[in-house]
């Protein structure tokens, strides 16, 4: 327990605990998701969203291996869109070696998360990436 | 049908470095000239619009007080990569309102030498993790949570053609897009690079966001466009050189991307360009295989792939063989970005949308000397601003 309530998610989500998962907003009239806070919706501007989880496995439906990028960020890393049961994600592919060979489109991925970082009050991070399902 | 509106006069500064101008002077060098091939002057516009993205707004006054304070209506426009194809619309859109007959608009930017643009920047991590913004997000997710730099966004985008029509979009086959686009400008002496590459050393230079390299990302560099818009009635009443010149407006079209699933994941730059297509060949009565010339924002090596699509120069999910099949180069059958592109003739991104509309009426007019595209009648310019905005223009050969 004293750990679970040390941790915060990257991002609000992100859902920690047992199992954790990613949770979109979702448009109670046409059934757009969305991943951050919405006032009203993009697709239909309906004012009705309900929590809906998203699978956490899915494909690499398109990436980038970024070389290149801001003072302070990890390079390479590998950008990518990663689809799970119909929803796209933005995140990174993680566990595995970043190169055409490893990562690939359309490859089957999962959900994974790791810690990040303490901030001076002791509490963790964690972040979250997709993990190939398959070792190559 | 409304009045048709003409380009009476045009210039575009060399794309480069100017380390002697500020965004200002540069300006006034297209405009002073741009004044000069419509044989107007300041005197004679009724409206101005100008974009400088990187400048902070208001860049339209500044220029006003450097080339002529007449008190007109001035409309500093941002729309990202779109700016100047939006300064130039706003132009348009205000001579077909009947509120003037004729007016300016100009693009400007000064980033030469800059690096990365967007994304450009990660915060120090904060001491304690409180969650902030639209994500509650702890931190900075830039590199975290995928990138948002825009090489790796636009790597992203033409990697996906490749999934979505089950073709092969090979890290080779966007160099040799590159490569051709690199080839083309060394006949443009006003392009940013001039130099050719092999595909060697496009597919063996420093990998900025796989599979685009550095000269596959477009030139950052300082640059100015400026164009003098004039309505029918009005050019009826100038001089038969002036006529003859000028280049008739057939389409110009401003549209944003329709909601769809992922686009907020991954910009959607395919269906808003498409839109805007579609409304173009309608407004102008032209079709993909009337154009002599297309001017298209290849951003990156792997943008303009998708464009060739998106604009319809061939089958749907036919661009890879489309590209291979030489179509595209200047002695091709659709000659795209003769100039250069944004890869080689360079990118000062207000500047672009009016700089490419200022490359067709040069081969419309026949004035484009050693990379004339000979008997050009009909010609596209195309930008995408991230975000997003897409700005089409057909232009027309003056039939006086
Ligand atoms: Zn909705």
């Amino acid at each position: 327990m004293v750990t679970m309530s040390n941790q915060v998610p990257l991002v609000d989500y992100l859902v920690l605990g047992d199992t954790p998962h990613l949770e979109a907003n979702e448009c109670t009239a046409c059934g757009a998701r969305f991943f951050d806070h919405r006032s009203a919706c993009a697709s239909c501007s309906g004012v009705s969203f309900k929590k809906v989880s998203i699978p956490t496995e899915g494909f690499v439906r398109t990436f980038s291996l970024v070389s290149m990028a801001a003072p302070g960020i990890d390079v390479p890393f590998a950008a990518a869109v990663v689809e799970c049961g119909g929803t796209s994600i933005r995140a990174n592919v993680v566990n595995t070696p970043v190169d055409p060979e490893h990562v690939t489109i359309g490859m089957k991925v999962r959900l994974a998360t790791f810690p990040i970082g303490k901030d001076s009050e002791g509490t963790e991070a964690i972040g979250f990436g997709f993990e190939p399902l398959e070792v190559k | 049908m409304s009045e048709a509106v003409w380009i009476l006069g045009i210039n575009m500064t060399k794309f480069g470095k100017h380390p002697d101008k500020d965004a200002a002077g540069l300006a006034t060098d297209a405009v002073l000239a741009a004044l000069v091939d419509g044989g107007v002057t300041m005197k004679d516009m009724g409206v101005m619009a100008a974009g400088n993205l990187m400048g902070g707004g208001g860049i339209g006054q500044v220029i006003q007080k450097q080339v002529g304070q007449t008190g007109i209506p001035v409309y500093n426009v941002a729309n990202a990569c779109a700016t100047g194809a939006t300064a130039l619309r706003t132009v348009i859109m205000a001579i077909k309102a009947g509120e003037c007959d004729m007016g300016l608009a100009v693009g400007v930017e000064m980033i030469a030498g800059a690096g990365l643009l967007a994304g450009g920047s990660r915060g120090a991590d904060s001491d304690t993790w409180v969650p902030s913004g639209r994500y509650g997000a702890v931190t900075s997710v830039d590199g975290r949570i995928g990138t948002e730099t825009m090489p790796g966004v636009f790597a992203q985008i033409g990697q996906e053609y490749g999934y979505a029509h089950n073709v092969d979009a090979s890290f080779e086959l966007f160099a040799r897009i590159s490569e051709k686009n690199h080839a083309h400008s060394v006949l443009n002496p006003l392009a940013s690079y001039q130099k050719r590459f092999t595909l060697e050393q496009i597919m063996g230079d420093m990998m900025i966001a796989y599979p685009n390299t550095r000269p596959m990302c477009s030139a950052n560099c300082d640059g100015a466009a400026a164009a003098v818009v004039v309505s029918d009635a009005k050019l009826k009443t100038l001089s038969a050189e002036q006529r003859r010149r000028a280049v008739k407006i057939s389409a110009s079209i401003l549209t944003s991307d329709p909601w769809e699933e992922a686009c907020q994941i991954l910009p959607n730059v395919n269906t808003l360009t498409r839109n805007a297509a579609n409304q173009a060949y309608e407004q102008a009565g032209v079709g993909p295989s009337d154009l002599d010339l297309v001017e298209l924002h290849d951003c990156f090596a792997t943008a303009e792939l998708v464009h060739y699509d998106n604009l319809m120069l061939c089958e749907p999910g036919g661009a890879v063989d489309f590209f291979n099949s030489g179509a595209t180069w200047r002695d091709g059958s659709t000659p795209v970005n003769v100039s250069g592109g944004l890869e080689s003739k360079g990118h000062p991104i207000a500047a672009t949308g009016i700089a490419n509309v200022w490359e067709i009426c040069h081969h419309l007019r026949g004035e484009a000397g050693d990379r004339q595209i000979q008997g050009a009648k009909v010609g596209m310019t195309h930008v995408i601003g991230l975000g997003s905005a897409c700005g089409i223009h057909i232009l027309e050969k003056s039939a006086a």
